[in-house]
């Protein structure tokens, strides 16, 4: 599998570390139902069968976390971008 | 017909005419079952079978939505032990050892039971005292397990690296009691056995909804139409999550692809199932000479049932780094299963919020030495609606009391056990 | 020519084949010595000397000859070389022939020609296809002993090496716009159509020659010999920049995103590899594009006893005679179920075989005027003969049948097109009603298929493809040329075929795996048992399992099972095709890791000089570190250790930490930064100043610990454990771009810059004195406990200094820059001497550790938490932090949790050992009393017995009680007391003072 990072470009997927579906924003920890929350956020998952959204780390490149796009089925990806970017913008 | 030495011989003269299939090809029943189990692999035949011959219930159907067995039941590496740490599961495991040790004379299936010895071979002093800690737990909860030290080892693998290893071997634990099983013949002789109990085995049947009214399950849809019962359990580990949601629930797994690999065939060579302390690799050899090996998980999200060479690479590297002698010998088949990697890399067995509903998954890459106990339990839960106390620590909801059962310390990153 | 004994090759023609007449090749086959020619494989050199029968088959042990002559090939498998190199189960119609080869059969005892298990085909109406399964299984004793050892016996082909291979291998990787995978017609016209236009172009060929099926047949284009066609495009194609040719290569797997997996036999044609040369090299190939060229396979007929020595694909025969120059029989018959076994009639009787019949199962029949006889309508049923072929038996549509003595029958039922790369990812293959065949279904991402793999037969059809297809794979890749006149092909081919599946009736085993012995009968049984789903017939009579992955097997298996069941192929399906395509050695795979460099060697700034001081070294994850400096005198490891653990506790050691992980975290954020991230307070540290720092993961368990250092307003260096680092970053790094992208903090990963040293015990600033520059005051007052400060040491040099102590004694670790590193360690040994400065390793630090019952990696092993640790205290109120929350979960807060103690022997002379598990007294050890485990253990030096730390149910209010410390799988049963973790200086007046 090999995942084009926005600033290294093509890299195979053994220079970067899996962290899972992409759920960017940590839920509120002073919200009253923060354990539930908290629970949901480090234990549920979608898992579907098709395209989902996920974290990838470029460790052996520029240490960005990247958000990507990938079909769980076909390995085909669609579109990769910063982490950081889209956390900031609220995505 | 039974299966014995005799009715081989009777059959060899008459020209082997004599032989039944081995389970009938059901059709769905437009009555209501007692129980419908989803998923014809491993879990959902054992859990049927015991069922029949547990409780008595026999109204039953599994159905599945290819060929029965066409899930990881027919794709794992074959290897079952019982060396666990954490109690739970020491248990759980121990007690399908049990199972499997009579499992060919209660099914009049051989399934090819052989008990050839676990060997986890240890690399450095911390190691050992993980281990130590590790075998101790299973002596204290009853299970065979040793602690060898180099030359002991050096008995059992000669040809290993014991001169120039990267991380040199400095003992093993050892669980005589484990071993391999013929994996497709445990799904064949729990489904012979099942279907000769009344169970109906519904291949090429998938379940595209599952039918709830007032908080307790009617019924499945399935590609064959729907089919009725108040009971229905799941064992569908790989596709848990998708089925699962097909009810409105979300679970705490991810589906992983882990690769299995089978060389060409060999004269006997290595006579135990043996795992690499210091990387990714263990292996066994099969009754066909075909040694049968595997590793890592290639750590991403996938339902590809196949896996990329990164992984294929590292694990055969942790090989060669173990037996230097395999260089020479190839490759010869690899593919992927679909596991279900659970939160804490340990299994569900549970009900859940929806009466009537239960649920059997995240079995990470443990399912197949798992399933005499899963289906036994699975069996006992659905049919009395209450856990049996071997799975009691199974909960689906323990993350949410932070009682987790993680062997590895990994945390909720599925891709880490 | 290095062999003794020659002999001549009676069955060589005397002209013609590619083989190089002028280089013979001495070899020997079960210690009989031969000869053959360069060009030669191993399969066509035996065949030239009249040898046939060269293997035993799986599970009858039937005498086996040569089927095929290619990749495909079931039955003539052999063990090549001897020694470490011996490697089982090669294809001797791949094994290029070499001068001094050495070749055995295999799975025969006590010789090929007299195989003791060969009894076991007359017990076939037993061994029947899954017979295990009904058996075996009474009296259960007897499995274990008698039965399964029984079966694991007979296992197997070849026999493995028991020592290491002594060759070496490689791993390389490649990029192109379009890699075209074969060589033959279509290969070599998409090659040459992608490379002039320019696209960068990697062509390649299992084979050791370039050509494909045209090195096999007797076929023209432009008006003159295929061959010479195909050797002007592999000139042209040698000629360009843009082109690299691989012979000897297979592509073996398709990966995502246009990975390619293969692996080139650099040295399998020579006796040895050259000096500094691979074996074999395992190829990455990233292909933008790629053209699949792989041709097609041959299919036989199962019909009595099909396997006889002498029965062999047409195209095989065809391959022998024209490519290799021999006659692989006298007198042949040719059966065949379409035009393709006409060519092999031709092509014998052209090299002056005698041609006995062709039996063709069609009733009409191509054009007359033969030489030879024409059964039309007819089948084979029975082959006859022993080791080798004696004669077949013909039987015609009216029944009679009649026996037709020969040597040789050359079978051909159609192709399979050699379409399984494009099943890697998934793709399933369409059936094919004209050619009766599986053809390419859905295609991985960037390729496509030409010629004879993608179902098309003919050569016109083969060129026009691979113009086609080359021309639009360049295209796609940037690289436009109009496509070129196609050559002219003055042969009308015909591909029909009639396909005949199996022979009712005959007599004898009719093989469909040859290999795995499955027969038609076999799988008869399975349908008959319910197993009649493709992969369960598969599983049940394994058919297709063996080494050539039924490559001649499948599909005819598939279509005599629809035949069975009364539905048409596609409704039965196809089994998935795996890799790889073609199986691979681990060599090639693994490259270059194996042995000591099987993972990279990571050292420490101090490893040189440690060396020198005779250091032994222990594997700590990747690094290498001291784990002790044994000194003449020392009476062992326990007293090296115990030595350095004394020094430092009364005067002064020295130890190299750079394997911590260390950070750099800078910004107007780095403080708010931080304190999210570890449970306690980092805000409020003052500049100058280190605490000690724990961070969770965000379920609430302990993740690492370290110490924080401030170093500036923005700047903080912070440690984390050795085996932590990496993931410790990654950690930090999620937290900063996903969580909290707007804080303004950077981070760096600065482990491998800073060398660092701890300089531990009484005199430790003494030592330091000597090396830090005059105008730094680190007395107490400037450098207290906990203090870190920026300074120079040996006259400028820019170094740090923290005042933190794991083993308990005053203690400082020193920076200075990675490339110092070796320097530092010397000066601080000089500067040590004369207060007895010790260097202590691993097992010395390890020690102190426990004694100060400090956690460490058995304790922070992902399962415990703060408060188990003793630690709960530190978590801040005052914030939020990662993992605050969910530690907050009941389980958290069970109060029989297993709480961070220590213990020592009652009796002071009894050993303690880690992972020996803690049960009550007067309990027997079951797990239902199982009270926790011992972590870590040392003798203590200080103390003069076993010190051990580790969890205790309710550990913390039991300090004062005894319990044991059982540790069944060593036969020790040792009572302790319970104490507090801390055995030295509890109130830690040695560190600070």
């Amino acid at each position: 599998m090999r995942i084009k990072c926005p600033y290294c470009g093509e890299r195979d997927a053994q220079e970067f570390a899996y962290l899972g579906a992409a759920d960017l924003a940590r839920p509120d920890p002073e919200a009253e139902d923060a354990s539930d929350a908290f629970y949901e956020y480090a234990y549920l998952r979608d898992n579907p069968a098709g395209i989902l959204a996920e974290l990838w780390y470029h460790v052996a490149g520029c240490h960005a976390w990247l958000r990507v796009e990938r079909d769980t089925r076909s390995h085909v990806i669609h579109a990769v971008a910063y982490a950081s970017a889209l956390s900031e913008a609220g995505d | 017909m039974r299966y014995s030495a005799l009715a081989l011989l009777s059959n060899a003269i008459s020209g082997n005419r004599g032989w039944a299939p081995a389970w009938r090809k059901a059709e769905p029943k437009s009555t209501d079952y007692d129980i419908i189990i989803v998923g014809g692999g491993g879990h959902g035949l054992a859990t049927a079978f015991y069922l029949a011959e547990v409780h008595g219930i026999t109204n039953v159907a599994v159905i599945d939505k290819s060929y029965l067995g066409s899930g990881n039941v027919g794709r794992n590496t074959t290897i079952v032990r019982s060396n666990y740490l954490i109690p739970p599961n020491t248990a759980f495991y121990e007690h399908s050892m049990k199972l499997w040790e009579g499992l060919s004379q209660e099914l009049n299936f051989n399934c090819m039971v052989s008990q050839r010895g676990v060997l986890n071979v240890l690399h450095s002093d911390g190691q050992r005292n993980a281990y130590a800690r590790r075998g101790n737990a299973m002596r204290l909860a009853g299970v065979d397990a040793e602690l060898l030290d180099r030359e002991q080892v050096r008995e059992l693998i000669p040809f290993a690296d014991f001169d120039n290893a990267r991380f040199p071997i400095r003992g093993a634990l050892l669980q005589r009691r484990g071993g391999t099983v013929r994996h497709d013949a445990v799904a064949w002789g729990y489904a012979r056995a099942a279907d000769a109990r009344g169970v109906d085995i519904i291949e090429h049947c998938e379940v595209t909804g599952i039918k709830v009214e007032n908080g307790a399950v009617r019924g499945v849809e399935t590609t064959r139409g729907f089919i009725g019962a108040r009971k229905v359990g799941l064992a569908v580990a790989g596709n848990s999550s998708r089925v699962a949601a097909l009810a409105g629930l979300r679970l705490p797994i991810e589906s992983h692809v882990l690769q299995a690999f089978v060389t060409e065939g060999l004269k006997p060579l290595i006579d135990n199932v043996v795992t690499f302390g210091a990387g990714h690799f263990y292996v066994s050899q099969s009754d066909k000479g075909g040694l049968v090996f595997g590793g890592d998980l290639d750590g991403y999200n996938s339902y590809a049932q196949r896996g990329n060479l990164p992984v294929a690479e590292d694990v055969i590297e942790g090989g060669l780094a173990l037996f230097p002698n395999l260089a020479r010998l190839r490759m010869l088949r690899n593919w992927g299963g679909v596991v279900d990697m659970s939160m804490d890399g340990s299994p569900i067995i549970d009900k859940t919020d929806i009466r009537g509903l239960y649920f059997n998954g995240g079995w990470c890459y443990g399912g197949f030495k798992a399933t005499p106990a899963s289906g036994h339990s699975f069996a006992h839960l659905i049919a009395r609606d209450e856990p049996p106390d071997l799975i009691r620590a199974y909960k689906l909801d323990r993350f949410k009391a932070g009682a987790m059962i993680d062997e590895k310390g990994m945390g909720a990153q599925p891709n880490l056990h | 020519m290095t062999s003794a004994a020659r002999e001549s090759e009676p069955f060589r023609l005397p002209q013609g084949g590619l083989i190089d007449r002028d280089q013979a090749v001495g070899f020997s086959f079960d210690g009989r010595t031969y000869r053959g020619h360069q060009g030669d494989t191993l399969a066509s050199a035996l065949l030239a000397n009249g040898v046939h029968l060269v293997g035993r088959s799986f599970k009858y042990h039937r005498p086996r000859g040569i089927f095929t002559a290619g990749a495909e090939e079931p039955n003539a498998l052999v063990e090549l070389r001897r020694g470490a190199r011996q490697e089982p189960n090669i294809l001797a119609t791949v094994a290029e022939l070499y001068d001094g080869l050495d070749a055995q059969s295999q799975n025969r005892w006590p010789s090929l020609a007299f195989d003791v298990q060969s009894v076991n085909s007359v017990l076939s109406p037993f061994l029947t296809a899954g017979f295990y399964y009904k058996t075996f299984m009474w009296p259960p004793a007897l499995w274990t002993k008698l039965y399964e050892p029984m079966i694991r016996r007979s296992a197997g082909l070849g026999r493995a090496s028991l020592d290491p291979d002594p060759d070496h291998y490689e791993k390389a990787s490649a990029h192109c716009d379009v890699l075209v995978i074969g060589s033959g017609p279509a290969g070599l016209m998409a090659a040459l159509t992608a490379a002039r236009a320019g696209a960068r172009v990697i062509l390649a060929e299992q084979d050791f020659r370039f050509g494909g099926r045209l090195l096999s047949e007797r076929l023209s284009i432009d008006g003159a010999p295929a061959l010479d066609w195909a050797e002007a495009a592999i000139a042209e194609l040698k000629s360009l920049d843009n082109v690299r040719l691989m012979p000897r290569t297979s592509v073996f797997g398709v990966y995502d995103q246009g990975t390619y997996g293969a692996v080139e036999r650099v040295n399998d044609h020579v006796a040895l590899p050259p000096a500094h040369q691979p074996r074999q090299r395992g190829w990455r190939i990233m292909a933008r594009h790629a053209v699949l060229a792989s041709g097609a396979i041959e299919r036989g007929v199962a019909f009595g006893d099909n396997d006889r020595p002498g029965v062999m694909l047409a195209s095989a025969v065809r391959s022998y005679v024209n490519r290799f120059g021999l006659a692989p029989g006298k007198r042949a018959v040719v059966f065949t179920t379409g035009d393709d076994g006409w060519s092999t009639a031709h092509d014998l009787a052209a090299a002056g075989v005698e041609v006995a019949a062709v039996v063709d199962t069609r009733a009409a029949t191509p054009s007359q005027g033969h030489p030879w006889r024409v059964i039309p309508g007819a089948v084979v049923e029975h082959a006859s003969g022993g080791h080798r072929l004696r004669a077949v038996t013909v039987r015609q549509k009216i029944g009679a049948t009649s026996e037709i003595p020969c040597d040789l029958l050359a079978v051909a039922n159609g192709w399979n097109p050699s379409l399984h790369l494009t099943c890697h990812l998934g793709g399933r293959p369409n059936w094919d009603e004209g050619i009766e065949a599986f053809v390419p279904g859905t295609l991985p991402p960037g390729m496509n298929v030409a010629g004879a793999a993608g179902g098309h037969l003919t050569l016109a059809e083969a060129l026009a493809d691979g113009a086609r297809l080359g021309a639009g794979a360049a295209a796609k890749a940037g690289f436009n040329l109009p496509l070129p006149p196609l050559p002219v092909v003055d042969r009308t081919e015909s591909a029909g075929v009639e396909p005949h599946w199996r022979v009712k009736g005959g007599k004898g085993k009719a093989f469909v795996d040859l290999q795995n012995d499955v027969t038609v009968k076999d799988i008869e049984l399975a349908t008959r048992e319910g197993y009649s789903a493709v992969e369960h017939l598969k599983r049940y009579t394994t058919l297709g399992m063996a080494t050539d992955q039924g490559k001649t097997a499948n599909v005819t298996g598939l279509a005599i099972l629809a035949e069975i069941a009364g539905r048409s192929v596609p409704e039965i399906g196809t089994t998935m095709f795996r890799p790889p395509y073609t199986a691979v050695s681990f060599g090639a795979i693994a490259g270059h890791h194996r042995g000591k460099e099987f993972r990279p060697t990571r050292l420490p700034p101090s490893h040189v000089w440690a060396e020198e001081q005779g250091a032994v070294f222990v594997e700590a994850g990747l690094w290498l570190r001291a784990q002790y400096f044994p000194k003449p005198g020392d009476k062992g490891i326990d007293a090296s250790i115990a030595r350095e653990v004394e020094t430092v506790r009364s005067a002064v050691g020295v130890c190299d930490v750079s394997t911590l992980g260390k950070i750099d975290v800078q910004g107007p954020d780095a403080a708010a930064f931080l304190d999210r991230v570890y449970i306690n307070k980092l805000s409020t540290l003052v500049v100058g100043k280190a605490r000690y720092g724990l961070m969770l993961r965000e379920d609430g368990i302990v993740l690492d610990d370290g110490t924080v250092a401030r170093l500036g307003p923005e700047h903080y260096v912070t440690t984390t454990t050795t085996a932590m680092a990496a993931r410790v970053f990654q950690h930090l790094e999620f937290c900063h771009q996903v969580l909290w992208p707007e804080l303004d903090v950077s981070l760096a990963s600065i482990t491998d810059q800073w060398a660092q040293y701890s300089i531990a015990g009484p005199r430790c600033r003494d030592v330091l004195r000597k090396l830090v520059d005059p105008a730094f005051d680190i007395s107490d007052s400037a450098v207290p406990f906990m203090g870190a400060v920026e300074l120079t040491v040996c006259g400028g040099l820019e170094a740090r200094l923290f005042r933190v102590s794991f083993s308990g004694e005053r203690a400082f670790e020193l920076a200075v820059p990675a490339l110092y590193g070796d320097a530092a360690m010397r000066a601080l040994m000089d500067a040590g001497a004369e207060f007895g400065i010790t260097p202590y390793g691993t097992e010395a630090l390890g020690v102190m550790r426990i004694e100060k019952g400090h956690a460490g990696g058995p304790e922070v092993n992902g399962q415990t938490t703060a408060a188990d640790l003793g630690l709960g205290k530190m978590m801040s109120t005052q914030k939020d932090f990662v993992g605050r929350v969910l530690a907050g979960r009941p389980a958290f807060a069970a109060p029989d949790r297993p709480a961070l103690v220590g213990v020592k022997p009652v009796d002071p002379s009894k050993r303690l050992a880690a992972g020996a598990h803690f049960i009550p007294l007067g309990h027997p050890a079951r797990v239902e009393h199982d009270q926790g485990h011992l972590t870590s253990v040392a003798w203590s030096p200080s103390l003069e017995h076993d010190v051990g730390i580790g969890f205790l149910a309710l550990g913390r209010e039991r300090i004062g009680e005894r319990i044991r410390a059982v540790d069944l799988l060593r036969g020790r049963d040792i009572e302790c007391e319970v104490v507090s973790p801390v055995f030295i200086d509890p109130s830690g007046e040695r560190t600070r003072g």
